[in-house]
């Protein structure tokens, strides 16, 4: 309401891009030390025959003989600095590796993400009535509950071998891109589709529904004009949190269609015990979180006209209603 | 205003009102869908709990029992799923496997409901300090996606069976602290648990009495759900190669061993992999009408 609440929001939101942040960090640092075993070998692998002397050079040169706050402390710099550390097995610096790899998984979650949007918006917008209503609510249970890795088994089976239409190898960068991401977004699809028709349920029973198709607007116009931004504002904040759960489906999907990417990187680094690069995917995960917090906040805040006006901690708890309204 | 209050069911609403006949013929239509959803759902997971505890009245009792004569068959009578790469029966080993998925789920989704149960409503009664170290740590771990966190785990111990577990355990819990929590920041100020303490009761009993069950209650619901995705994500740790090695029957390893033979022995892979589509959509539809049972109860 006053100019006041401006600052304060933000500062509530710096605040929780701080403890993201700060937590991802952290979070980081708990894997290297919750690892059992001695660092070194860890990072020399089971088949090294290094010394002791060797080893003890490592030890110092990694600032293992210093005490864990200090470790903790020089970490946390380190990453400040955009420093994520040399990777075991690559011997190249994690950063590198995941940018290079960062393109494909990014490319492949907003594909999903538009996908999923387009089928969430139809399936809504013409299955609200009737018998396709039913069929809707059957294809959205099973679209949420099939796992990704089973889907995008069965949809290479069917368009890649049988009917040859997207071929695993060769073929353009775009329709290789098709199959693992129409894959992706059919769970989400799903989720963001029965969100959407309940928040149009109940858009439509609010007053100023009535108050419109009073002043004579047809149904269909009403649901465009009113219903849709009034529904969407939910929709949008949950689709914010499914986007950053791609991270964690992307590993499936794409060990499933032999795509280069961040689950790729993953998945190698924890096969070869490459804590490094496991480490710098945590605190990548954090950055897209806030990154995408911050999108969706930036995006009701445009749809939502109530939001600019309301007490501060409105839409920096947005996160936390996506996951009450999920479970 | 009743209206409005008519409309809660998600029916839309018309200017022009529809006969009351129809309504209620729609909502009993609505009703018998759910309950066949339901029987069908129930039907699902007691075959599933029989194959689990006794595969061999379901299949055959040697899982690994190779066939060479009957290498890559497609499905027929005698294989109602085929066969794989090493003349092993599709059919035997979903069956199999069934205990192993529905095993590490089980586990998952219980260990979350105690800790749940504890660690929530230590934060939702304990002094605010507290309570607000707990939900920044919950909230700082549900910045990352339950797979990732899944995986970490897995990176941390090493990949094993005992890891996969452990890792999907660990990834459900975030969820059911903070469910517990609110509950029990709510319940802390509902009347039979406040009526206790004035009447002299110790706060350690009114909140065993009082608030651990509710809690507990509440978490139910989610619990049902969470046993779905559990399971999901445990086949696909093992999909990824993480879990148990082969020849042990497993939905995801399975899947994970068919993947090579996609074009030409396509029911390796899909099989397995539709017992787990089932078997989510089966949790699901069972979970639907009790999660609205408890919420109504508890409203």
């Amino acid at each position: 309401m006053t100019s006041s609440t401006w600052p304060r929001r933000i500062a509530g939101f710096l605040g929780g891009v701080l403890l993201v942040l700060w937590g991802a960090i952290t979070l980081a640092f708990a894997v290297l030390k919750l690892v059992p075993g001695d660092p070194v070998d860890v990072m020399l692998g089971p088949l090294s025959s290094a010394t002791p002397e060797a080893r003890e050079l490592i030890r110092e040169n990694l600032g293992l003989n210093q005490s864990v706050p200090v470790q903790y402390v020089t970490y946390v710099g380190r990453v400040l600095r955009g420093d994520l550390g040399m990777s075991y097995q690559l011997h190249r610096p994690v950063g590198q590796v995941i940018a290079e790899s960062l393109g494909h998984t990014v490319a492949l979650a907003l594909a999903a993400l538009v996908i999923a949007g387009v089928l969430a918006l139809l399936g809504a917008a013409f299955s609200r009535r009737g018998a396709l209503r039913h069929v809707f609510d059957v294809l959205e249970l099973v679209a949420v509950s099939a796992p990704v890795f089973w889907t995008a088994l069965v949809l290479s089976a069917v368009f890649s071998f049988r009917l040859g239409w997207f071929p695993i190898i060769g073929g353009s960068e775009l329709a290789r891109l098709v199959l693992p991401a129409v894959a992706m977004a059919l769970p989400i699809a799903g989720v963001l589709a029965q969100v959407l028709r309940q928040g149009l349920d109940e858009a439509e029973a609010e007053p100023f529904t009535h108050s419109a198709r009073a002043r004579g607007l047809s149904r269909r116009r009403v649901t465009i004009t009113h219903s849709m931004r009034h529904a969407s504002v939910g929709t949008l904040t949950l689709g914010g949190y499914l986007f950053g759960s791609l991270l964690g489906g992307a590993v499936l999907v794409e060990t499933v269609f032999a795509r280069p990417g961040l689950g790729r990187v993953t998945l190698d680094a924890i096969l070869g015990r490459d804590l490094p690069v496991v480490m710098g995917m945590v605190i990548v995960s954090g950055i897209a979180f806030i990154l995408i917090n911050l999108v969706v906040d930036a995006l009701s805040l445009l749809l939502d006209p109530r939001l600019r006006t309301a007490a501060p901690g409105v839409t920096s708890s947005t996160a936390a209603a996506v996951r009450g309204a999920e479970s | 205003m009743t209206n409005i209050v008519e409309n809660k069911g998600g029916r839309t609403q018309r200017i022009t009102q529809r006969p009351r006949k129809q309504r209620t013929t729609k909502r009993t239509q609505r009703t018998l869908g759910a309950t066949i959803a339901l029987v069908l759902g129930l039907a699902v997971l007691i075959l599933l709990a029989i194959a689990a505890l006794f595969p061999h009245v379901m299949a055959h009792s040697d899982p690994t029992a190779t066939d060479a004569r009957n290498v890559l068959a497609a499905p027929s009578l005698a294989h109602p799923f085929g066969t794989d790469q090493s003349g092993r029966d599709v059919f035997t080993r979903v069956i199999h496997g069934a205990g192993t998925s529905l095993g590490v789920g089980l586990r998952a989704v219980g260990i979350a409901l105690v800790v749940g149960v504890i660690l929530g409503a230590l934060a939702g009664l304990a002094p605010r300090w507290l309570d607000a170290i707990i939900s920044r740590i919950i909230e700082v771990v549900m910045a990352f996606p339950e797979f990732l966190v899944a995986l970490l785990v897995v990176a941390i111990v090493g990949k094993g069976p005992g890891a996969v577990a452990l890792g999907v355990t660990i990834s459900v819990i975030p969820a059911y602290v903070r469910l517990a929590r609110v509950t029990a920041r709510r319940l802390r100020v509902a009347g039979p648990f406040e009526a206790a303490l004035i009447l002299g009761v110790r706060p350690a009993r009114a909140a065993l009495r009082h608030i651990v069950p509710n809690v507990a209650a509440a978490l139910v619901g989610l619990a049902v759900v969470g046993f779905g995705s559990a399971i999901v994500a445990a086949a696909g740790l093992s999909f990824l190669g993480l879990g148990v090695q082969p020849p042990t029957p497993e939905w995801g390893l399975m899947m994970s061993e068919g993947k090579n033979q996609l074009a030409t022995a396509w029911w390796i892979s899909v099989f397995p992999g539709l017992m787990l589509a089932v078997t989510v959509v089966a949790v699901t539809a069972v979970a639907r009408p009790l999660q609205r049972f408890l919420e109504g109860g508890r409203a």
